[in-house]
């Protein structure tokens, strides 16, 4: 069985948006609201600075507070590849997950009244395609695999680097990783 | 007929609606039976963008007459299967409601935007009508075409056969002009556009003032990001901590407008040690003696006065590019027109590259390739009876023409009037500076006729606007890459077009029908003669439809070898450090140090750029960019905001020397720009209303850059030397 994550190399993030103007065409997501985002944060007193650009999305997580807080069991971890996804027909729009998840990657779609969010493009990874922020990234700051498999690009490109994965205390176990500063190798 | 997927149709019945309620969800099993019925159909178009200049490969999904995706061709050299923002942001053009959707004829005074809807046969009668009257008084040069892009292609054939030769594109005067005549006077060539940079085996790329990255050329970022994957070193030369900068391993915060100090250090530090390719200067350069003697003076702390980069510093990169030479990229910049001396800092990077050897050498600069379509021999144009106004008085004007000295032409009348001009491709008020004077001509003009998507600035002046539809609904002329191979690429309609709107080539067909010029468009509809092109150049029609893109593999020796010599056009046949044609015209024939204006007190030096989901003005209207980036925000040291008592977010406006004042812009108040400028994303503060979104959204900086230095040599407008201060409360 696949597990599918996401590395996001943000040494190569040069902040272009090409990720989320992709992925609103891809999915339809409607006028001012957003699956992912690029964030941009600059530490430091000039001239000693240190910018770093940080895409973030649904992180899939294998702990997923979304799933446990959903009164309708709308939201749900698929077991056999281990994507959250969303049953649209049973959502009600309460905004339980919303306020649940810690990294704000979902949204009430303000056309349609359910809750939305990232879905690893499921429906370009069942043709074989990688999801669309991924195949459009200028940068191949987004890599998106199987961590099962040794040979994917995500396990490539988590080897020999520190990985870090956002808010790891909050025990969510996410499935998006950050390498941050160059590896060892 | 192809079956189409269920989300397909969800996401076309949601576009279709967009806005409306939650009626578009409809139960799965009806999706299905739709599907199944064949109620739409999928189909994949090949096209190549026109949301910049960059024309990125890109396939086109259309679903039952909708495009709902763009994506970049894998077999384009400038995509590589990708595209960037703005290129899958191009549905939102093509489906942005404040297009221009019929031809207009004004009614009100001009810049009011007070307008008619019109036939186009009624439109293009009247423009036809005036043009014949103003030959008849004034000759056929009194005709003039500003232009960018794929509609010049259209155009030309109507202005040349018409008489006249006065045509000018902003690219040159307003952009990348000086650039392109130093290089040709250092190597005999261009460095083309895309730049035939090998970046991504650099081991040590160098940005002058190039903001890569928030310059969004798609190709060109993605072998800067492979650069820096592969560990190349990057300094960054620019007031402003950049993204690029951000990466880099030296930011070297340099006083705005000395960077012709740092080159000349540099290139002087470099000899003086030792660390330039003896061999390659041996071979293929001259002058090199006399400019070792000249750059003597340029020392590292001659120049850390100049430019406030430590002298250390200075010696610490010249040293990172002598020990990596010669896969060292030096990028030649792309705008360039900054001060009016640009020709020369040109000429100067031109050299640094030279003397380490990097024309034609892996990581550096690539050679062009040799392989070529047969050519198409040009129609006859009737001889001009009065020269050209083009190049103005510069000795260097080049092929594409000066756009200030045709608008000064027109303004003065001299050396004969000029009596209309046709606009096509450009928003004239955005790319160039002196927005007074480019009115001013305006009102010297019997006939201004604007072709357009989006109703621009400029359209508000015009007589007659013509609606051109997007690059998804028409064709245009093949794009013929000369990078690393030899290739063809092609524009396809994915969709009719809509509303109104037409193609430009119909658009110059039409009216030349009404001109008597229709022998110079000898084809039926553009297919035709795309077909008649490809048999010339023996390549199949049918298969660059369908692939979008034709490359030649093999055509190109990128790189010098012994059996593989460069061929340099300069009049000595080699690499000019020292140029003799300079000299001849009375220029210095080696770059030299001439120190720039700098802001009087409580004045910032204004500098511009770009946000990476925006080109020029043209894109701050659409709906799938705008969202990205609603309206620009004026950068201001931390420091300097203390000292003025402003604060991040609040609304300020500009004011430069002659008291001109912009709209109110937010502040951005940031430790990464320097104490001594300010900082704006070029293309805002539109003064359109037809532009519902970017309306009065930010300050425009042009508007900003009214007097400006102008480049002897080549007639480039120096922009960056404009001084502003900020007006609280606006």
């Amino acid at each position: 069985m696949p597990k599918y994550a996401m590395v996001i190399d943000q040494r190569r993030c040069i902040g272009c948006m090409a990720c989320i103007v992709a992925c609103k065409a891809e999915n339809n997501v409607p006028p001012d609201q957003f699956r992912t985002r690029v964030l941009e944060k600059t530490e430091g007193q000039f001239p000693n600075l240190r910018t770093e650009l940080r895409s973030e999305l649904c992180n899939h997580c294998d702990n997923p507070p979304c799933v446990y807080n959903c009164p309708t069991r709308a939201s749900y971890k698929r077991r056999i590849d281990g994507l959250v996804l969303l049953d649209k027909k049973r959502c009600v729009g309460c905004k339980a997950c919303v306020a649940a998840c810690p990294y704000d990657a979902r949204y009430i779609d303000h056309n349609k009244g359910f809750a939305d969010k990232c879905t690893f493009c499921d429906h370009r990874i069942k043709e074989g395609k990688e999801p669309a922020c991924v195949a459009t990234c200028i940068g191949k700051s987004r890599i998106f695999g199987d961590l099962n498999d040794p040979k994917s690009p995500v396990r490539l490109a988590l080897k020999g680097h520190h990985a870090e994965l956002p808010l790891k205390s909050a025990g969510t176990e996410p499935r998006v990783y950050y390498i941050r500063r160059f590896g060892t190798e | 007929m192809p079956l189409m997927s269920r989300r397909s149709f969800l996401k076309t019945s949601g576009l279709c609606t967009a806005g409306a309620v939650a009626a578009t969800y409809l139960p799965d099993q009806f999706l299905l039976w739709a599907g199944e019925k064949g109620l739409a159909k999928t189909e994949k178009i090949t096209t190549y963008c026109e949301i910049c200049f960059w024309k990125c490969g890109a396939i086109a999904t259309v679903v039952g007459g909708r495009v709902v995706k763009l994506e970049g061709n894998p077999l384009s050299a400038t995509a590589k299967g990708k595209l960037c923002g703005r290129g899958n942001g191009g549905i939102g053009l093509l489906y942005d409601p404040d297009r221009l959707k019929h031809p207009l004829i004004r009614t009100g005074k001009r810049g009011e935007g007070q307008f008619r809807k019109a036939s186009w046969d009624e439109a293009l009668t009247q423009i036809a009508d005036k043009l014949k009257k103003i030959k008849e008084e004034h000759g056929p040069e009194s005709l003039a075409l500003f232009t960018h892009g794929s509609p010049t292609e259209h155009f030309m054939p109507l202005l040349q056969g018409f008489g006249s030769n006065n045509f000018a594109m902003p690219s040159f005067a307003q952009c990348r002009g000086p650039r392109v005549v130093g290089y040709e006077l250092t190597y005999g060539d261009d460095i083309g556009s895309p730049e035939r940079l090998d970046m991504a085996n650099s081991k040590v790329v160098v940005l002058i003032g190039s903001h890569l990255g928030e310059n969004m050329h798609n190709s060109q970022v993605q072998e800067f990001t492979d650069a820096i994957g592969n560990g190349a070193k990057i300094i960054v030369v620019d007031p402003r901590f950049s993204v690029a900068a951000g990466k880099a391993h030296h930011w070297l915060p340099i006083k705005p407008a000395s960077d012709m100090a740092l080159i000349l250090a540099w290139i002087n530090i470099i000899i003086r040690e030792g660390w330039y390719d003896r061999d390659y200067v041996a071979k293929y350069t001259n002058g090199f003696d006399k400019l070792a003697a000249a750059v003597q003076q340029y020392t590292p702390e001659w120049a850390e006065k100049e430019t406030d980069i430590p002298a250390a510093q200075i010696m610490a990169t010249a040293r990172e590019m002598g020990l990596h030479r010669p896969a060292v990229c030096i990028h030649p910049g792309r705008h360039v027109t900054w001060d009016g001396k640009d020709v020369q800092r040109s000429r100067a990077i031109a050299i640094l590259g030279a003397i380490l050897g990097t024309w034609g050498r892996e990581g550096g600069a690539y050679l062009a390739t040799k392989g070529s379509f047969p050519a198409v021999p040009p129609p006859s144009f009737p001889a001009s009876n009065r020269p050209t106004l083009k190049k103005g008085g510069f000795p260097l004007g080049g092929a594409e023409g000066v756009t200030n000295a045709i608008r000064e032409a027109t303004s003065i009348g001299e050396p004969y009037p000029i009596k209309a001009w046709m606009v096509t491709g450009t928003n004239l008020l955005a790319a160039m500076p002196g927005q007074k004077e480019t009115i001013e001509a305006i009102s010297k003009l019997d006939l201004l006729v604007v072709v357009d998507l989006i109703p621009s600035d400029i359209s508000l002046y015009a007589d007659v606007v013509l609606p051109e539809c997007t690059y998804l609904e028409r064709h245009d002329g093949l794009i013929i890459g000369k990078g690393r191979a030899l290739s063809a690429s092609i524009r396809q309609p994915a969709v009719a077009p809509m509303y109104d709107s037409k193609p430009a080539w119909w658009i110059a067909k039409e009216l030349s029908k009404k001109l008597g010029l229709e022998d110079y468009f000898p084809w039926e509809n553009y297919e035709d003669r795309l077909n008649e092109l490809c048999l010339t150049y023996n390549i199949d029609y049918d298969e660059l439809k369908q692939k979008g893109v034709i490359s030649f593999p093999d055509t190109a020796k990128p790189f010098i070898t012994a059996d593989n010599q460069p061929v340099f056009k300069t009049k000595s046949g080699k690499i000019e450090l020292y140029s003799k044609e300079l000299e001849e015209l009375g220029f210095e024939p080696i770059p030299t140090y001439e120190k720039n204006e700098e802001p009087p007190q409580g004045f910032y030096r204004l500098l511009y750029g770009r946000s990476a989901v925006h080109t020029f003005s043209r894109t701050v209207n659409n709906p799938a960019l705008n969202e990205l980036y609603k309206e620009n925000e004026l950068w201001l040291s931390s420091v300097q905001a203390r000292k003025l008592g402003l604060t991040d977010g609040q609304y300020v406006a500009l004011q430069n020397q002659e008291g001109i004042t912009s709209n109110r812009v937010r502040l951005k108040v940031t430790e990464r720009i320097r104490e001594d400028c300010v900082y704006l994303v070029h293309g805002f503060g539109q003064l359109s209303k037809g532009l519902s979104k970017a309306f009065r959204r930010g300050a425009d900086d042009q508007q900003m850059i009214s007097s400006y230095p102008v480049d002897p040599i080549c007639g480039g407008t120096g922009m960056r030397c404009t001084f502003v201060k900020l007006v609280k409360g606006a």
